[in-house]
C-alpha cells in the first residue's frame, strides 16, 4: 500500500485525529502511542525511589546549566570585590570568587546553588534507596541482572558526579577534600605519585585541577549518566515492571494502571512534587555556605567538618584503619634491588577494600544467588523481604557495614556531642565494623523467619482480634478472625526453596562445586519456613478446638 | 506459571512453586473486587474534588507570583539578612508553584481518574526462533568474512587493535610534569627565618613562651612563585615545652632550641593540616582523621590511622634572636608515596 492511499484511507474526524494524522504520516509515532499509551504499570510506593532519582537528575541538569552560565573554573589569582564584605580584598581563585558572585550578586543564584546541592544529595540517596528496594525484593533476578549492573554503575557515577562537583567552588573545605584524595592517590603503589602529578598538573594543589574536574563534572560524567539512564529505562520497558505478589498477580501478567492517563498523571505530577520539595528545602536550609570557609589555603583546617553524606563511608574507613597495631606497622618499606619503596597500606586498604567488597558483592549478587538456588527462571513477581530470609540478612549486613563506616566519618562529632572519648568511639566502631554485619545478618534473618511464622499463623488461624471471650464452660479464648481469601493468598503465595542435595554426574562423581553449592544452599535455606498449603488449612480448621469454638461463640454472642 | 522458555519449574528440583490450584497449593483468587471511591458514587464529592484540584493549581499560580515579587522587589544590599529573605521567598515561591501543580495532578489522578486496576499479559522478551536465526546470521557473517579461516589476518588485526589505543593513553602524558624529587624537599633552607602564618613576620625565640604554639611559614614564602604548592609542603607548627619533657633521640638533640621545637604541619596520613594542639597533654591532633602525635616522643603516632611521626624541622636562633631553620626537613613531609623509601 502506498503512503498516498494510506492518507486517503484515513480521514481524521476530530482535532486530535488531524494532529495525529499530520505527525504520523510524516515521522510515524502512532505505533508508539499504541504501544505505550495504555501500557500497564504496577503501582506501589516503593517504586517511587527510582522516580525520585530520575527527577532529581532532571533538576540537577536544569539548575546545573544555570550555574555554568555564571561559574568560572579558573584557578587564577584574583582579589574579591563582590558584595560579601568580610571577604572583600581577600586573595582567592577566580573559581571561588565566581562561586561567591553566584551566591551574593546573581539574583536567585544562591537559590540555584542550594537547589543543585540539595538535589545532588537527594539523587545519590534516591539511587541508594532504590537499589536497596531492588535488592531486598529480589527484583535483580533474571531477566533483570544486567539492569541491576547498569543501576550499580549509575550509583558509582552518581558518587563521581557528586565528588567532582563538590570540589569546584575551591573553598577551604573542598580543597581539604581534594588534599585527602591526593594523599590517597599517592598511596597507590608504583604509579600513585605519577597519577597525582598528572591529575593536579604538578604538585598539589596546582592551577589545573578545578578546570579538569569541571569538564568531568559538566560534560563527561553527566553524559555517561544520561546514557546509562537511557539503557536503564529501555530495559524497564523491555522487561515490563516487576510487581509484588498478591491476588490477581502472577508471574505472567502485569496488574496496575495504564500510562495514560493515570500513571502519566501520577508520575508526571510526582516530578513537580519532588521539585517542590527540593525547592522548599533549598529555601529554608543552608547547604555548603562556602563564604564561611574562605578560599583554599593549605595551612588552616576547621575541626568538625563533614564531607557530603555519600563520601562519608570512605572517609570513615580512612579514620577507622589503625596506622599501627602494637608493633605491627601498616606502612611497609619494601627493599628492592633498586632501592626501598613504600607501601602505605594504612591508606590504601581502607580506601579500596571496603568499597571494593561492597560494589563487587553488589555486582555479583544476582549470579551468586542463582548459582546457589540453581534457579534460572524468569522472575517478575517480587519477594517480600521476609520470604527470602538469608538474602534479607545479607542485605542488612551490608547496610550495617556501610552505616558503621558512615558513622565513623562523624566520630569526632559523636565524641563532642555525647561527651565521650574520641578514642573510645573509634575503638568501638572498629569492633562494630567487623562484628556489626554478622550480628545484623543474624538478627535480620531471625526477624524474617519470625515474620514468616507469623504469616503462617495468620493464614492458618486468622488474625488476633484482641477480643477475649469466656466460653459457657468457663474457658477464656481470644477470638481469631479468619482472613479473607485475598489476604490469605498474599500470605501463602511465595516460593520457599529447599536445601539442595548435591547431584552426581554420569560417572557417579559428586564434583567439588556441587558440594560447595549444597553447603551454600544449606546455609541459605536450612531454616526455611514453608508456605501454608490448602490441606494444612483444612486440618487447622477441622482440628482446632479454639477456632471452631470461637466461631460458634461468636454466633451465640451475635444472637444475644 | 513462570515463563517456561528457559527451564521449567518442574525440572528445577530445588524450588517449591506457588501453584495455580496445582497439587496442594492455593488457587490465585484473582483481583479483589473493586471498591468505588466516594467521588465515584457521590456527585457532590466529585465536585468537591474538582474544586480542590483547581485550588491547588491556583496555589501554584500564587507561588509563581511570589517568585516574581521576590525577584524584583526584594533588593540585594550588602547584608546577608536581605539575601536570606530573598532566597527564602524565591524558594518558597518555586516550592508552591511546583507543589501546587504536582499535588493537584496527583490528587486529580487519585480521586477523579478511573482507579480500576487493569491486567496485561507479559510476553517473552524475545522469540527463541529469532535467537536461532540471529546465531545463524552471525555465523554466516563470520564465515563470509573468513576471519576464522585466515588466522594470519585475525592475529595481525588483534595485534594492531591492541596497540592502536596506546597513543590515546600516551597523549595524556603532558597533563603534568614528572614528579622528580619534588616531594623530597620543601621551601625550607639553612638559615631561613621562621615567620608567622599568614603575615610573614619573623619570630623571636623570646616571643615563644612555654605552652604557646605558632603557625609558621618560611621567610619569603608569600613572595614565592608557586606559593600554594610550596605552602602545602612547608607549613610548620612551632611549640615551646619544658625542655625536660622532650626526649630527643640520638643525633636530634640540637634540633630544638631551649624547648622550642618545630614540626611539619602536614599529616603523614593523607596530608591534612595537623591543626589542633592540646597544650596540656602535648598532643597534636589531625582534625580530618584524628591521628594523634605525641610531642614528648618526637611526634610519634599514638592514635589513629597515620603510621609515621611528623617530620621535625631542625631550628636554631640567629644573632638577632630570631628563630631560623638549620636545614630543610631531613625526610619527605606529608603522606607516603611509593618512591619515598
Amino acid at each position: 500500500m502506498s503512503s498516498s492511499t494510506a492518507i486517503n484511507a484515513y480521514q481524521p474526524k476530530t482535532r486530535v485525529g488531524r494532529v495525529t494524522n499530520f505527525v504520523d504520516s510524516r515521522v510515524g509515532g502512532s505505533g508508539m502511542v499504541k504501544e505505550f499509551g495504555r501500557k500497564i504499570f504496577p503501582d506501589h510506593w516503593t517504586f517511587m525511589f527510582g522516580e525520585v532519582a530520575l527527577y532529581t537528575f532532571v533538576i540537577l541538569l536544569i539548575s546545573g546549566t544555570f550555574l555554568t552560565f555564571f561559574f568560572d573554573p579558573s584557578m587564577a589569582e584574583t582579589h574579591y570585590d563582590g558584595s560579601y564584605l568580610p571577604l572583600r580584598g581577600v586573595e582567592m581563585s577566580v573559581a571561588y570568587a565566581s562561586s561567591l558572585d553566584i551566591s551574593f550578586d546573581v539574583r536567585g543564584g544562591l537559590f540555584m546553588r542550594q537547589v543543585h546541592h540539595w538535589s545532588a544529595l537527594l539523587f545519590v540517596a534516591a539511587n541508594a534507596v532504590h537499589m536497596l528496594r531492588v535488592f531486598f525484593t529480589g527484583a535483580f533476578r533474571r531477566p533483570r541482572e544486567l539492569n541491576w549492573v547498569v543501576g550499580t554503575t549509575l550509583l558509582i557515577m552518581g558518587l563521581a558526579a557528586g565528588f567532582t562537583g563538590y570540589s569546584l567552588p575551591d573553598d577551604l573545605l573542598s580543597g581539604n577534600g581534594l588534599r585527602i584524595i591526593d594523599g590517597v592517590v599517592k598511596s597507590i603503589p608504583v604509579v600513585g605519585t605519577y597519577i597525582s602529578f598528572f591529575l593536579f598538573g604538578g604538585e598539589f594543589p596546582g592551577t589545573a585541577i578545578i578546570g579538569r574536574l569541571y569538564v568531568l563534572h559538566i560534560l563527561l560524567i553527566p553524559a555517561v549518566i544520561l546514557l546509562l539512564i537511557g539503557m536503564h529505562l529501555f530495559m524497564v520497558v523491555i522487561h515490563k515492571h516487576t510487581q509484588y505478589p498478591g491476588p490477581g498477580r502472577t508471574n505472567t501478567n502485569v496488574v496496575g494502571y495504564p500510562v495514560g492517563p493515570v500513571y502519566a498523571a501520577k508520575a508526571g505530577g510526582f516530578f513537580f512534587i519532588v521539585f517542590g520539595i527540593v525547592a522548599a528545602i533549598s529555601a529554608a536550609f543552608t547547604i555548603n555556605p562556602i563564604w564561611n570557609y574562605g578560599p583554599y589555603d593549605p595551612s588552616p583546617v576547621s575541626a568538625g567538618t563533614q564531607p557530603d553524606w555519600y563520601i562519608g563511608w570512605v572517609d570513615g574507613a580512612l579514620r577507622l584503619m589503625p596506622g599501627t597495631v602494637g608493633n605491627w606497622d601498616f606502612e611497609w618499606n619494601i627493599p628492592f634491588p633498586w632501592g626501598v619503596n613504600t607501601l602505605s597500606l594504612n591508606v590504601l586498604f581502607p580506601a579500596l577494600v571496603p568499597a571494593g567488597i561492597v560494589f563487587t558483592l553488589m555486582l555479583a549478587w544476582p549470579w551468586i544467588e542463582s548459582w546457589v538456588t540453581k534457579d534460572k527462571r524468569e522472575h517478575h513477581l517480587l519477594d517480600r523481604p521476609r520470604n527470602a530470609p538469608t538474602r534479607t540478612g545479607v542485605g542488612v549486613a551490608g547496610v550495617v557495614f556501610y552505616c558503621v563506616m558512615w558513622a565513623a566519618a562523624s566520630s569526632d562529632l559523636i565524641a563532642t556531642h555525647f561527651l565521650v572519648s574520641l578514642n573510645d568511639v573509634t575503638y568501638w566502631l572498629r569492633i562494630l565494623v567487623v562484628v556489626g554485619p554478622i550480628i545484623g545478618f543474624m538478627i535480620a534473618r531471625r526477624v524474617a523467619l519470625a515474620l514468616q511464622r507469623k504469616d503462617r499463623e495468620i493464614a492458618l488461624h486468622g488474625r488476633e482480634t484482641g477480643r477475649i471471650v469466656r466460653l459457657p464452660h468457663g474457658e477464656f479464648i481470644e477470638v481469631h478472625e479468619p482472613v479473607d481469601e485475598y489476604k490469605r493468598y498474599q500470605l501463602v503465595s511465595f516460593e520457599s526453596p529447599q536445601v539442595y542435595a548435591p547431584v552426581a554426574d554420569a560417572n557417579g562423581h559428586v564434583s567439588r562445586s556441587e558440594k560447595l553449592r549444597s553447603r551454600a544452599s544449606r546455609f541459605f535455606f536450612e531454616d526455611r519456613v514453608a508456605p501454608v498449603t490448602p490441606s494444612e488449612l483444612t486440618a487447622a480448621h477441622s482440628g482446632h478446638h479454639g477456632e471452631i469454638a470461637g466461631a460458634q461463640d461468636r454466633e451465640s454472642i451475635a444472637s444475644h | 506459571m513462570a515463563d517456561n522458555s528457559h527451564g521449567s519449574p518442574d525440572t528445577s528440583v530445588t524450588v517449591a512453586t506457588p501453584g495455580q490450584g496445582g497439587v496442594d497449593t492455593f488457587t490465585n483468587p484473582g483481583l479483589p473486587p473493586h471498591r468505588p471511591r466516594l467521588a465515584d458514587t457521590d456527585p457532590r464529592a466529585e465536585k468537591r474534588a474538582e474544586r480542590q484540584v483547581a485550588l491547588l493549581f491556583f496555589i501554584s499560580v500564587l507561588g509563581t507570583l511570589l517568585f516574581f515579587f521576590a525577584y524584583f522587589f526584594i533588593p540585594l544590599n550588602d547584608t546577608i539578612e536581605q539575601l536570606r529573605l530573598q532566597n527564602l521567598a524565591l524558594g518558597l515561591g518555586t516550592a508552591f508553584a511546583m507543589l501546587g501543580i504536582g499535588v493537584g495532578i496527583v490528587h486529580w489522578a487519585k480521586t477523579l481518574m478511573p482507579d480500576h486496576e487493569l491486567t496485561e499479559e507479559r510476553h517473552a522478551v524475545t522469540d527463541e526462533k529469532d535467537r536461532a536465526e540471529a546465531e545463524q546470521i552471525v555465523g554466516t557473517i563470520l564465515d563470509e568474512s573468513g576471519i576464522k579461516r585466515r588466522p594470519l589476518i585475525r592475529n595481525t588485526l588483534i595485534g594492531a587493535a591492541l596497540l592502536a589505543p596506546l597513543p590515546a593513553i600516551a597523549i595524556f602524558r603532558d597533563l603534568g610534569p614528572l614528579p622528580g624529587d619534588a616531594l623530597k624537599h620543601t621551601f625550607w633552607d639553612a638559615g631561613m627565618r621562621l615567620t608567622r602564618d599568614p603575615s610573614g613576620t619573623p619570630i623571636k625565640a623570646s616571643d615563644v613562651t612555654v605552652g604557646s604554639a605558632f603557625h609558621v611559614i618560611p621567610e619569603g614564602l608569600n613572595e614565592a612563585e608557586n606559593k600554594l604548592e610550596e605552602k602545602a609542603k612547608a607549613v610548620v607548627l612551632l611549640m615551646r615545652l619544658d625542655p625536660e619533657s622532650l626526649n630527643p633521640s640520638e643525633g636530634r638533640e640540637d634540633w630544638g632550641y631551649d624547648g622550642i621545637v618545630a614540626y611539619s604541619k602536614i599529616c603523614t596520613h593523607v596530608g591534612c593540616p595537623v591543626a589542633l594542639y592540646e597544650q596540656q597533654t602535648h598532643h597534636l591532633l589531625c582534625p580530618c582523621h584524628q591521628s594523634t602525635f605525641d610531642l614528648e616522643q618526637e611526634c610519634k603516632v599514638i592514635f589513629g590511622p597515620a603510621a609515621r611521626p611528623l617530620p621535625q624541622l631542625p631550628i636554631d636562633v640567629d644573632d638577632e634572636g630570631y628563630l631560623i631553620a638549620r636545614s630543610d626537613f631531613q625526610e619527605p613531609v606529608g603522606p607516603s608515596f611509593w618512591e619515598r623509601g
